[in-house]
């Protein structure tokens, strides 16, 4: 089963209820990070890295011995990465998403692609779990070319745990996309509602089955209650406002292992995930 | 005219408090909400809304079942995976290129244009901003933070306006570069975690990369005193300048649900911090330090 942990707004501990879900996981488990501007999850899980590899976007390469610079490819390219001078066709590559309608239009076929590196997938262990992360490479603007490789990575064998980036556009939606249920974490003010809404109209729009976490409980007012209560979404779990726990963050070292008496809020949410997932299958 | 981007890597470290903060001490600065994805600026400044424009987003393919001769040519094309084997386009994987059209043998696709969201300029009780909201599941949001700069400059020029305060958007994609390019400083508000460490760092190889001079400050630094020594000596050593520290302080929290701007709430560790961040970067912007 594929769970993706969201928010919507960043900062509000996507990563910390990702691991310590995983280390509370009974069985097979992995554990992905899609939030490949700005990967997190290796800082806390220091795996043993068994293999990466390049990711790659197809970029068009224009032989100009067959071109005729007769303008196809430019009408074809519906991102406008495509421009054609009297002599030369310029291809602006960070327009450009591979998607290959320059090559079919071609008339003279002048074009064929070449691989462009945007990113790597790092994989291997972390304890019993598996481990699997994406990395953007700095100045590409594209991230959900390395998005979707790090979810072909994983398949959907065992309990895949998925880190979303912060937001509700084109990266988030590459990561939760066709996942069995998807968890938003808010934290409880004005700044965690007001994106908690957006993110829980991606997942609606989307048909993904969705529930909360609050973070920093107690933190705040209790907008994101009465919202919930509003809309009917249910909130499966609340972690503490919890200095220890900030400062275990802020070092690296996973909640459930510094503080033991976290282990069964994590066990019980990773239950009620199994429960609502195992319904709808049922349903 | 200046530009000022307030960026951070690593999501939820300060960025719209202090944005908020610093466009109620300058006297004569337009401000831009360029996180398009999630904006939350607007909570804080109240905007009223004087202009109202829509943003057109990418083409979304759709697949008529009674004129498919389910040839399968366009699943086999498509590179997003947005064909099912019932041949229903999936929206949300759709990228808009339009392969499947020109391959459909059958006339079965259509191509439609969606509005993917609004851009609006607005007056609020510290100047005028220019803000937007992209809906959900939508792409092109460097395009939607062009187009909202670029309003702001236009603005900022017309009133004669010192500076633009931008709000950036989390990790180093395509807004946050959209948002970064051009301006003549870039503050990285980051807080004294490891992830805040390592995700101020790969803002600060994108602020190189674009050749933007970058200011970093840390907020919350009393969690975490080590951390944040340790990220004040990292970032002299990128060549970024440390402009300060903001304590971990509740009334942040407070102002928030206030709807107040930290530096218009009761004094605070904080607020004074704030604004001591602020005097130093406007006197690095007017180059006086």
């Amino acid at each position: 089963m594929i769970v993706s942990i969201a928010s919507g707004k960043g900062g509000t501990g996507k990563t910390t209820v990702a691991i310590n879900l995983l280390r509370v996981a009974p069985g097979e488990a992995v554990y992905a990070d899609c939030d490949v501007e700005e990967p997190n999850g290796r800082l806390f899980l220091r795996p043993e890295i068994a293999g990466e590899y390049t990711c790659t976007v197809p970029l068009p390469v224009v032989d100009y011995t067959k071109c005729t610079f007769c303008g196809r490819c430019r009408e074809a390219c519906r991102f406008n990465a495509i421009a054609v001078l009297p002599k030369s066709v310029m291809i602006f590559q960070e327009l450009c998403h591979g998607c290959g309608a320059c090559v079919m239009a071609c008339p003279e076929r002048a074009i064929s692609e070449r691989e462009r590196p945007i990113g790597k997938v790092s994989h291997g262990t972390s304890g019993n779990a598996g481990f699997v992360e994406g990395l953007l490479n700095v100045g590409e603007a594209m991230s959900p070319p390395v998005i979707r490789q790090v979810r072909r990575h994983v398949g959907r064998d065992g309990l895949v745990l998925i880190d979303a980036p912060p937001g509700t556009s084109c990266p988030v939606i590459a990561a939760v996309n066709n996942t069995d249920f998807c968890l938003l974490v808010t934290e409880p003010t004005p700044f965690g509602l007001h994106d908690l809404k957006l993110a829980v109209a991606m997942v609606r729009a989307l048909g993904l089955p969705h529930a909360v976490a609050i973070n920093r409980a107690g933190l705040g007012d209790r907008g994101v209650h009465d919202y919930c209560a509003a809309e009917g979404i249910e909130i499966l779990a609340e972690i503490p406002n919890d200095r220890r726990i900030a400062e275990a963050y802020a070092h690296g070292r996973t909640a459930v292992e510094e503080l033991p008496e976290l282990r069964p809020l994590f066990e019980k949410l990773l239950r009620a995930i199994g429960e609502r997932i195992a319904a709808r299958g049922a349903a | 005219m200046k530009q000022l981007a307030i960026v951070s890597g690593k999501g939820g470290t300060g960025k719209t408090t202090l944005t908020a903060a610093f466009a109620a001490l300058a006297d004569n600065a337009v401000m831009a909400d360029c996180d398009v994805d999630a904006a939350d600026l607007h909570l804080i400044l109240a905007p009223e809304i004087g202009e109202r424009h829509s943003f057109a987003g990418g083409l979304t393919a759709t697949i008529d079942s009674e004129a498919c001769v389910i040839c399968g040519q366009c699943r086999e094309m498509c590179r997003f995976d947005a064909i099912d084997e019932t041949f229903t386009v999936d929206a949300a994987a759709c990228e808009g290129c339009g392969v499947c059209y020109d391959v459909c043998p059958a006339g079965a696709v259509t191509l439609t244009n969606e509005v993917a969201g609004e851009w609006y300029v607005s007056s609020t009780r510290f100047g005028p901003m220019v803000h937007a909201a992209l809906n959900v599941a939508q792409e092109n949001s460097g395009k939607l933070v062009a187009q909202v700069r670029q309003r702001a400059r236009e603005i900022a020029e017309a009133d004669g306006r010192e500076l633009i305060i931008i709000d950036g958007s989390p990790g180093i994609g395509c807004p946050v570069i959209s948002s970064l390019t051009g301006v003549d400083a870039v503050l990285v508000c980051t807080e004294p975690t490891l992830s805040g460490q390592h995700d101020l760092e790969r803002v600060l190889e994108l602020a190189a990369h674009f050749d933007v001079p970058a200011l970093v400050c840390v907020n919350k630094a009393d969690l975490a005193p080590d951390m944040t020594e340790a990220i004040v000596a990292h970032s002299e050593e990128k060549g970024a300048r440390f402009v300060g520290t903001i304590p971990y302080d509740e009334t942040v929290v407070a102002a928030m649900i206030a709807a107040r701007a930290l530096s218009e709430h009761e004094p605070s560790p904080a607020r004074e911090a704030v604004e001591e961040i602020w005097r130093t970067v406007r006197q690095i912007l007017n180059g006086e330090a």
